[in-house]
């Protein structure tokens, strides 16, 4: 049987533990047929040490999406590795300490702009270093966390996340054609590295369950990575700058 | 199985290798994150590493009891 990502190459940032939903794209990714390439930081070490876990072995790059070194030199790795890219997967986040957890009115702008390089102009820099590899077109798929209203405890993440969302409309827009389509997941809270960084995590994670009208589990990320591998498949080929949540149905629900 | 000396010398050798410390400082009542500086994600890694090792598996909810090197040793030991 073949799988819905046969044939694809796929970049895959973000593995950093087995509860990172990129681990779960890059299984199901391979599941499904796809040849994949992972890119890790901010310890590539410990991506190896996990990417031992995934189904077929697999490369790991060393990848800041900051540093413009790192950017210049990514299509060449992955055109030895892969010869091309189908693919991009941009599961990367970070706030420092204090830009998060209650700290919002006064966070210095030097953290909120930490926040919005690494989290929000990354989908563009990364998509930018990785376009020479998608000739034939590609999907770019993102991971945000509803950024249309306001949070608890995620604080400055959160403007971060609606620079992410506006900068992947942009992107559709601009790299339509050359028929390569941008999209994010709409995650529900999940117990990964990224939510251990936010301080009163599970404030927002038992709530949840209240509205979403599906069942939430915060420890299972594979909803949210078979949302991901669908749209880097062909079943979404005319989907672009869009949303998809996976969050349990919960961005529906007012009260 | 494991004497309680291996595990500790091999949890030694894991710190070392992950987070620089010098195998020699990592005794059984150092506390990973006040006395050995072990950041958060170095312990991930070492966590993933003694996993690997030691053939055990330390769930996410046990690590944070494990603030001394002690304790780690002695989880593992009850664990392998």
């Amino acid at each position: 049987m073949s799988g819905i990502l046969e044939g694809k190459r796929i970049l895959v940032t973000g593995v950093l533990m087995e509860s990172s939903i990129a681990f779960q794209v890059a299984k199901l990714a391979q599941e499904q047929g796809a040849e994949i390439i992972l890119s890790a930081w901010p310890r590539p070490s410990l991506t190896e040490r996990i990417a031992k876990k995934l189904p077929k072995p697999v490369k790991v790059l060393e990848l800041d999406v900051t540093n413009q070194e790192h950017l210049d030199g990514l299509a060449e790795k992955v055109r030895d590795e892969l010869g091309g890219l189908d693919g991009i997967v941009h599961s990367i986040g970070f706030a420092p300490q204090d830009a998060l957890g209650g700290n919002f009115l006064n966070t210095p702008w030097e953290s909120v702009a930490t926040a919005v390089h690494v989290s929000a102009f990354s989908l563009k820099s990364l998509t930018m270093a990785c376009l020479p590899l998608m000739e034939e077109g590609g999907s770019v798929v993102g991971l945000t966390f509803d950024a249309t209203i306001a949070w608890p405890q995620y604080d400055w993440m959160g403007p971060a996340k609606a620079a992410l969302e506006a900068t992947s409309r942009y992107l559709a827009r601009d790299l339509g054609k050359q028929n390569v389509r941008c999209n994010l997941v709409s995650a529900g809270p999940l117990k990964s590295m990224a939510a251990k960084s936010i301080p009163g995590f599970d404030t927002l994670a038992d709530t949840w369950n209240v509205r979403s009208p599906l069942a939430w589990d915060v420890t299972d990320p594979e909803p949210a990575g078979r949302g991901v591998v669908a749209l880097l498949s062909d079943w979404f080929p005319k989907t672009t700058g869009e949303i998809v949540h996976v969050d349990g149905g919960l961005h529906a629900i007012g009260a | 199985m494991a004497t309680k000396d291996e595990v500790l010398s091999g949890l030694a050798e894991i710190v070392n290798e992950i987070a620089g410390i010098p195998a020699e400082d990592v005794e059984l009542d150092k506390s990973f994150t006040d006395d050995l500086d072990v950041d958060s994600l170095s312990m991930v890694e070492v966590v993933v590493a003694a996993e690997e090792r030691f053939g055990v598996k330390i769930p996410d909810d046990e690590v944070k009891n494990l603030k001394t090197v002690g304790d780690a040793v002695d989880f593992i030991l009850a664990n392998s």
